[in-house]
């Protein structure tokens, strides 16, 4: 009866897995994390990566300037009318956990105009260790931390950290500039996050996003299965 | 009739996506205008008393059954700025979804179908009160408190406002706000028997011109 009650609904209103018109929306993954992390590189890395074989939409939430958007329209990962730029008002976790009513509506729009979608990426605007997607919003989340940010991040943990769907530890080819132990960094994600999974990254090398893209297709198998 | 549900429905944190909006604090922070708690008050009460007159009075007659199509096209109207008439269908959008979900009603998903991309924020905020068993006193409440508590909490953002200082401005208004509400009300009812012609067309020029400011501008923390 609730179910009958969607379908015939104009809008979906929630996480519902199905749209109004009964098909299978896309898998939402978000990805949060401080500032400067490589949130927006991974993203783009991501949408290199999976392109030619998703249906690939991104929603960036950005402090005070659509830069996030811009950056991707630059780089032209993917086309212009396939990325959306949300406005947070000075408060980046509200607008991905408290109050979704914005990112869902740019999904929702996503799917209109360019779907059907197999995968749209929420990028946060960049927040502290306590910032946390809703599972109103996303079905999985990433959260990137990167070693230049301080070795003992892991150790201090945090909902993102010790949470997360994926930790990504990202910047690896900083470590020796920055003297952070990796070895440290991954024992210290374990302990805090048990069996989830972290991957360590560099961006800066060749094909340096693959392990997260093997986990979205994952995710995505799972999602269509 | 439930008036526990006017809390739900006026509480600051219902997710309706307000929180992105300064209702045209920003701009007027911007322009200097807003530099301090008495200019905060000069600006909530200007507010109050103009575009919050309209938008109360529209809340109150869709809270009483009025055509939603009507009342959205006397918004329409009485709203010159693009950047406005379309902030308010996004608020409206945002806070049709979060009252669909929180009180479902064959009402509220019929203005939905109606408006997919959003009705203006006042006849969806009439038709939530509604929907949650409130009346037209209630939805001018609500209209008229986020109308003035929206800028005073961006405030508190934008100028690093002492945030007690800021409440109390809110207090000072309450005298205002209850005048005003009956009003809205009186108005309402007239729309329901005369039609949208009665509702006031009041306006803030400067409200107009700082939203297109605003919305001009590469960087800025809220969207309206
Ligand atoms: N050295 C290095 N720099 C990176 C890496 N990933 C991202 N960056 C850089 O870090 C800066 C911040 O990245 P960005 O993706 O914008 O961070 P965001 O704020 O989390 O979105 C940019 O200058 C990126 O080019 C990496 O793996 N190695
Ligand atoms: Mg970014």
């Amino acid at each position: 009866m609730h179910l009958d009650h969607h379908l015939e609904s104009p809008a979906a209103v929630s996480a519902d897995a199905r749209r109004p018109d009964g098909s299978r929306r896309a898998l939402r993954i978000g990805l949060g994390g401080p500032v400067g992390s490589g949130k927006t590189a991974t993203v783009a890395a991501l949408c290199r990566a999976l392109r030619e074989e998703l249906s690939l939409a991104v929603v960036t939430n950005d402090i005070y300037t659509r830069e996030d958007a811009e950056f991707l329209l630059r780089e032209a990962v993917l086309p212009p009318e396939r990325i959306t730029a949300v406005e947070t008002g000075a408060c980046p976790h509200t607008a991905i956990r408290d109050d979704i009513s914005a990112n869902l509506e740019a999904v929702e729009d996503l799917e209109d105009e360019v779907g059907p979608l197999d995968l749209v990426l929420v990028e946060s605007g960049g927040d502290n260790l306590t910032a946390t997607f809703s599972r109103g919003l996303v079905d999985a989340q990433v959260f990137v931390i990167d070693v230049a940010g301080g070795d003992d991040i892991p150790r201090k943990g945090g909902p993102g950290v010790a949470t997360a769907d994926l930790l990504i530890v990202n910047k690896t080819d900083l470590a020796p500039y920055v003297g952070s132990d990796l070895g440290r960094m991954a024992a210290d994600a374990k302990t805090v996050r048990g069996e989830l999974p972290v991957v360590l990254q560099s961006l800066r090398s060749e094909d340096g996003v693959r392990e997260v893209a093997d986990w979205v297709r994952e995710r995505i198998a799972a999602w269509t299965a | 009739m439930s008036r526990a549900a006017l809390l739900v429905l006026a509480d600051g944190r219902f997710p309706a996506g307000g929180h992105a909006h300064s209702g045209g604090a920003e701009a007027a922070v911007r322009a200097g205008r807003v530099t301090d708690a008495a200019s905060l008050e000069a600006f909530c009460r200007g507010r109050l008393h103009t575009s919050g007159v309209v938008a109360a009075c529209v809340a109150a007659a869709a809270a009483l059954g009025a055509d939603p199509g009507d009342l959205d096209r006397a918004v329409d109207a009485r709203t010159p700025s693009p950047a406005l008439r379309a902030a308010g269908r996004r608020l409206g959008r945002q806070l049709m979804r979060a009252a669909r979900a929180t009180w479902p009603s064959p009402e509220l998903d019929a203005v939905a179908s109606l408006f997919p991309k959003g009705a203006h924020q006042p006849v969806v905020l009439g038709a939530a009160a509604r929907a949650a068993g409130l009346g037209a006193l209630d939805a001018a409440y609500c209209s008229l408190y986020e109308g003035v508590s929206g800028p005073a909490t961006a405030v508190v953002r934008l100028l690093g406002l002492d945030p007690f200082d800021a409440t109390g401005v809110l207090a000072r208004l309450a005298d205002d706000m209850d005048r005003v509400a009956r009003d809205a009300v009186e108005t309402a009812e007239r729309v329901v028997s005369d039609g949208v012609g009665v509702l006031p067309a009041r306006s803030a020029p400067l409200l107009e011109i700082g939203a297109e400011a605003h919305a001009a501008r590469a960087v800025r923390l809220f969207a309206s």
